[in-house]
C-alpha cells in the first residue's frame, strides 16, 4: 500500500510516512527530548544516532505510545495522531523489534508470530494452516525462510530477530523501528539483517534504525539524524558524512576513534595455556587442545564468533570453569586449578562480557561493586568487620580517576548508563598492578566516547607490562588493539596472526569457516 | 545491553519512587487488610450482634489498639507475643538476603522449643545462672542443626529449600510429639506434656500474673541490630547479600555460595531456634506433645512486611504482637472473634504476596535490560535467582 508510485508528483512521493514535530518530553530535573523533528519517507531507513542517554528510546517510547510528549506533534501521511499505547500503535502500522526480543522460545516460529493476534476459526479454534501459509508467504517475500513449525528457542539469535521482524510483518507494519538491531548479532548475522532490512524498505516500508555504531548506520540508512542530550543536533546523508564527523556530533567534541596505539615492547612469558580442554554447562567438550601464550607488554586478541568456546576459555583461564585437561601457567606457576580469589590476589584481573551477571551486583552501590573483589581485605575491612569509610573513600577516588558519571558513591550500580558501568568495572579491574589482564567483549553495546577510554586504558596497561588478553566479536576492536591475533574456530585457535599487518577480510574467513576452502554451513539452527 | 536512554536523574527519581513505593505497598497492604476486616465486620454483624451494624467495625479496632497498646498489660502483652515474631522473622529475613527462602522457620522454631525443654526440664534443679544460658544454648543448637539440613542439601544436592523445609516442618513436629510422648513425659500429667523447666525459666522482668513481661523480649529485641549489623557491616553479610543478589557475581568476586548457603541456613535455624526457645522458657514453661503454634509461618508474614530489613521485622513483629496482644478485648468488647487477626494477616500477606511471592516462587527472571528493571531487585531484596552452583 505504501509502494511508491511513480505515476504520482514527486512531492507526493516524498511525503513522509511518519512526522513527529517539535516532541519534548521533560522528566523532573531532565528534559529527555527537547523540540525533536524527525521525518521518515516511505521505504526510507532513516537512522537515529546518540549516546546512551541522548533520548532516543523516549522518543521511540513517545511513538509507541509508552510515554506522552509534553508538546509536539506526530503525524502518520501527514495526518496528526494521537497514540494511545502500544495496541494503538501496532494498529496504526507502527512496530517495533525490541533489542531484547520478546519472543517465548518453546513456542514455535508461527505460535510466536500469531501470539496476540490469533486467527480464529469460529470463536475458539485456532487457524493454524491459514497462519502457517501467510507466515510462508511473507517469508518467501523477503528472502528469509523460516519453518513456522520450528521452536523459537532452538534459532540462532539471528533468526529469532527475523521471526520479531516477521511477526511485525504480520501486523501489517509500515514503520518498523528497531531498537539496536544489531547489538547482539555476529558481523555476518548484521550482514544479512541489513539485506532483509534492504528489502523492506524497497518494497516500501519504513525503517527507523536505532544506533550508536556508527560504521553501521553508515552503511545501512538512507538518512541518518544524530541526537545528543535530547535535541537533534544534526543531520546527514551517509555519502557526505563520514564516522569522525558523525563521532564529533554525536558526542559534542572530537573524537579520536582510532586508539593511538604506539610501540607494544612484549617481554617475558606471561600465560602460557597448553593444550586446554573445557567442557561447558551441558559436560559437552568446546575447547579441544588449545594452546597459547601471551607476554608481558602485549595484547593478545582472541577473535571468533561468538560461542565458538571463547566464553568457556575466558572463565578457564580466570577460575570459574575447571577445564578437563591441559595446563594454565601464570608467570611461571601453574594455576590451573585456582579459583577467582586465588588468582585475583596473584594479580589477574577480568572484565567479563555479560556486566549485569558476573561484573556487578546491580541492586548495590557503587562503592560496594568498586570494592567486590577485595571487600574481605585491608583496608576495606579488618578481620570481619568492614571500614565504611575506606570503601567511600576508594569509591571515591576510583569515580573521580575513572571518570564515572554519578551523583554519588551510594547509589545503586544499576543506575548508571551502560558505560558508565562498564567504567565502574574497569575502575576496580584496571587500578592496580596487574600481571595479566583477561576483557572478554569490553566495550559491548557501549558508545564510543566510553569506547575510547576503555581503549586508551587498555593500552596504558599494555604499557605498563600487563599481559592482555581480549576477546571480542567486534573484529574491528581486535584489530585496533592487538598485537598478535587468534581465531578460534568450533573450540580451536585455527590460526595466530601479526596483529599489524592482519587483513580484515582474511580474518573474517577464517572466522567464518575455519580456515576450511568450503563456504561455512548455512544455518538458522544453531543453538547456543 | 544499555539502551537505558532514561537519563540519569530520571532514574534517581524513580529509585527514591520506588523505594517509596515500597514502603507504601506494605502500608497500602496494611491499610487494605483492615479495609477488608471492616467489611466482613459488617457483614458478620447479624450474627454478632443481631442486627445489621455499620460501624461495628469501629468499636472493634477501637478495642483492638485498647487492648493492645493503651494499658500497661497491654504493652506487655504486645512485646511477649512480638518476641518470637521478631526472632523468627529475622530467621526468614536472613534468608531472603540470600536468596533463600526459609518456610521451614516452623519446624526450626519446634526444634529450638524441644531442645530448650529438654535441658529445661533437665536443669529445673540447677541455678538459674548455669540453668538458662544451657537451656537457651541446647535450643539454639537444635535449630541451627534443623536449619543445616536443608542448607547443606540445597548447597551440595540442589534440593529446593522450599520443598525440603516444607518437609522438615512435618518432621519436627512429629519428632517433639514423640519426644514429649514418650521421653520426656511428665509422669502423672493429665495430657502428654514435660515438667516445669523450673530455674531455667527466664526470669520476668515486670507485669502481673498473666501479663509478665520476661528477659527474652530483650533477647529479641538485641537479635536486631545484632543480625542488621551483621548483614551490613560485616564481610559476612556482604557475602550473605552478594549471594542472594547476584550469585553469579559471588562467583566472580571469589566468593563461596555453596558455603554461604549453608552458612545462612544454619544461622536462620539458629535465630528460629532462639525464637523456640525463648518461648518455652520465658512462657509456656514446659511443652505439650500437641504444641499448637504457627509462629513459624507467621515469621513470613513478619519479614515480608518488614522487607527482610530487620529493622523492618522489629515493625512488623511488633504489629502483628499487637493485633494478637489486642485481639482477647476485641472479642470480649466488640464480640468480634480473635479469629478475625488470623483473617488480617493473611490478607496482609495475600496483598504483600501478590507483589513479591509470586515473582518469587516461579523464579521469573527480571529483564537485564534498563535499569529500571532492576530496581525491582533492589526493592524485591530476595527477588534474584539463587545460587545452586558453587
Amino acid at each position: 500500500m505504501t509502494v511508491p508510485d511513480t505515476t504520482q508528483v514527486p512531492d507526493r512521493i516524498s511525503a513522509p510516512a511518519l512526522e513527529m514535530r517539535g516532541i519534548t518530553k521533560t522528566y523532573p530535573g531532565v528534559v529527555a527530548n527537547d523540540g525533536i523533528d524527525l521525518d521518515v519517507k516511505p521505504g526510507e531507513i532513516h537512522a537515529l544516532l546518540g549516546e546512551n542517554g541522548a533520548g532516543k528510546t523516549t522518543l521511540m517510547n513517545i511513538l509507541y505510545g509508552l510515554a506522552k510528549p509534553d508538546a509536539g506533534q506526530i503525524l502518520l501521511d501527514g495526518k496528526a495522531v494521537e497514540i494511545s499505547g502500544p495496541s494503538d500503535a501496532i494498529e496504526r502500522g507502527i512496530s517495533m523489534v525490541h533489542q531484547h526480543f520478546m519472543l517465548v522460545p518453546v513456542l514455535t516460529v508461527a505460535d510466536n508470530v500469531l501470539l496476540g493476534r490469533e486467527v480464529m476459526r469460529g470463536r475458539i479454534f485456532l487457524d493454524q494452516a491459514e497462519a502457517r501459509q501467510r507466515i510462508r508467504e511473507l517469508g518467501e517475500r523477503f528472502h528469509f525462510e523460516l519453518d513456522p513449525d520450528q521452536k523459537v528457542g532452538e534459532l540462532s539469535v539471528g533468526w529469532q530477530q527475523r521471526v520479531e521482524i516477521l511477526k511485525a510483518l504480520y501486523r501489517d507494519a509500515r514503520i518498523l523501528v528497531l531498537d539496536e538491531p544489531t547489538a547482539v548479532l555476529t558481523p555476518q548475522e548484521t550482514v544479512e539483517i541489513f539485506g532483509v532490512l534492504r528489502r523492506l524498505a524497497a518494497e516500501g516500508h519504513s525503517i527507523v534504525f536505532i544506533s550508536h555504531k556508527l560504521y553501521e548506520v553508515l552503511a545501512i540508512a538512507d538518512r541518518i539524524t544524530v541526537i545528543r542530550r535530547g535535541k537533534v543536533v544534526g543531520s546527514r546523508i551517509p555519502s557526505q558524512t563520514s564516522e569522525d564527523d558523525l563521532a564529533e556530533l554525536m558526542v559534542g567534541r572530537e573524537v579520536q576513534l582510532t586508539v593511538d596505539r604506539g610501540e607494544s615492547h612484549p617481554g617475558e612469558v606471561m600465560l602460557q595455556v597448553a593444550d586446554l580442554r573445557i567442557p561447558n554447562d551441558r559436560g559437552r567438550q568446546v575447547v579441544e587442545s588449545v594452546s597459547f601464550e601471551v607476554r608481558r607488554g602485549e595484547v593478545l586478541g582472541v577473535a571468533g564468533v561468538a560461542g565458538n568456546g571463547q566464553d568457556e576459555l575466558v572463565e578457564a583461564i580466570v577460575g570459574l570453569r575447571q577445564p578437563t585437561g591441559g595446563t594454565i601457567v601464570l608467570d611461571g606457576e601453574d594455576v590451573t586449578r585456582d579459583g577467582p580469589r586465588a588468582l585475583h590476589e596473584k594479580d589477574v584481573s577480568f572484565v567479563p562480557a555479560d556486566r549485569h551477571r558476573f561484573g556487578l551486583v546491580l541492586s548495590f552501590p557503587i562503592a560496594d561493586n568498586i570494592i567486590l573483589t577485595d571487600y574481605y581485605a585491608e583496608p576495606y575491612s579488618r578481620g570481619i568487620v568492614r571500614d565504611e569509610a575506606a570503601i567511600l573513600a576508594r569509591a571515591e577516588e576510583a569515580i573521580a580517576q575513572f571518570d564515572v558519571r554519578t551523583p554519588s558513591a551510594t547509589v545503586g550500580a544499576g543506575t548508571l548508563s551502560g558505560g558508565n558501568q562498564q567504567k565502574l568495572i574497569v575502575a576496580r579491574e584496571f587500578d592496580r598492578d596487574l600481571k595479566l589482564l583477561v576483557l572478554d567483549q569490553p566495550t559491548r553495546g557501549l558508545d564510543v566516547g566510553s569506547i575510547e577510554f576503555i581503549h586508551k586504558q587498555v593500552i596504558s596497561k599494555r604499557d605498563a607490562g600487563t599481559a592482555v588478553l581480549l576477546i571480542s566479536a567486534e573484529l574491528d576492536e581486535i584489530l585496533e588493539l592487538s598485537d598478535r591475533i587468534a581465531v578460534m574456530y568450533r573450540g580451536r585457535i585455527v590460526d595466530v596472526v601479526d596483529g599489524r599487518t592482519a587483513n580484515k577480510e582474511a580474518i573474517g574467513l577464517l572466522m567464518a569457516t575455519g580456515g576450511r576452502s568450503e563456504a561455512p554451513a548455512e544455518t538458522g539452527a544453531t543453538a547456543r | 545491553m544499555s539502551t537505558d536512554d532514561q537519563p540519569m536523574s530520571t532514574i534517581d527519581r524513580l529509585l527514591s519512587r520506588s523505594l517509596r513505593g515500597q514502603l507504601a505497598v506494605t502500608g497500602g497492604a496494611i491499610i487494605l487488610a483492615l479495609v477488608v476486616g471492616a467489611v466482613l465486620m459488617i457483614l458478620t454483624s447479624p450474627i454478632i450482634t443481631g442486627s445489621l451494624d455499620p460501624w461495628l467495625w469501629a468499636e472493634a479496632y477501637l478495642a483492638l489498639v485498647q487492648g493492645a497498646l493503651l494499658s500497661s498489660n497491654g504493652l506487655i502483652d504486645t512485646f511477649v507475643r512480638a518476641t518470637p515474631y521478631i526472632l523468627a522473622g529475622l530467621s526468614v529475613g536472613l534468608g531472603f538476603k540470600a536468596g533463600l527462602f526459609n518456610i521451614g522457620a516452623q519446624g526450626q522454631f519446634l526444634m529450638g522449643a524441644l531442645g530448650s525443654v529438654a535441658a529445661g526440664i533437665a536443669l529445673a534443679d540447677a541455678p538459674s545462672i548455669i540453668a538458662i544460658p544451657l537451656a537457651l544454648l541446647a535450643g539454639v543448637a537444635a535449630g541451627a542443626a534443623y536449619g543445616f539440613i536443608p542448607g547443606w542439601l540445597k548447597a551440595f544436592t540442589g534440593a529446593h529449600e522450599v520443598v525440603v523445609t516444607i518437609m522438615l516442618n512435618y518432621v519436627a513436629f512429629q519428632i517433639v510429639s514423640w519426644a514429649v510422648s514418650e521421653p520426656l513425659r511428665a509422669r502423672g500429667a493429665t495430657f502428654a506434656r514435660t515438667t516445669s523447666v523450673g530455674e531455667a525459666g527466664i526470669p520476668v522482668l515486670a507485669g502481673t500474673t498473666g501479663h509478665e513481661l520476661h528477659a527474652g523480649v530483650l533477647i529479641a529485641l538485641a537479635a536486631v541490630p545484632i543480625v542488621w549489623w551483621i548483614l551490613y557491616r560485616s564481610t559476612i553479610g556482604f557475602e550473605i547479600r552478594t549471594v542472594g543478589a547476584n550469585p553469579d557475581a559471588a562467583r566472580y568476586a571469589g566468593m563461596r555460595p555453596r558455603m554461604i548457603i549453608v552458612l545462612t541456613m544454619t544461622a536462620a535455624g539458629l535465630l528460629a531456634g532462639l525464637a523456640g526457645a525463648v518461648e518455652i522458657l520465658g512462657v509456656q514453661d514446659y511443652l505439650p506433645a500437641s504444641y499448637a503454634t504457627s509462629v513459624g509461618f507467621d515469621a513470613i508474614t513478619v519479614a515480608l512486611l518488614g522487607r527482610a530489613n530487620p529493622w523492618g521485622i522489629l515493625f512488623g513483629g511488633l504489629l502483628l504482637g499487637a493485633l494478637r496482644a489486642g485481639a482477647p478485648l476485641m472479642q470480649i468488647k466488640a464480640g468480634v472473634p480473635v479469629q478475625m487477626i488470623d483473617i488480617l494477616q493473611g490478607v496482609i500477606l495475600f496483598f504483600l504476596a501478590a507483589d513479591l511471592i509470586v515473582r518469587w516462587v516461579f523464579r521469573l527472571r527480571e529483564t537485564r535490560g534498563g535499569s529500571v528493571d532492576e530496581l525491582k531487585t533492589v526493592t524485591s531484596s530476595y527477588g534474584g535467582s539463587t545460587a545452586t552452583r558453587g
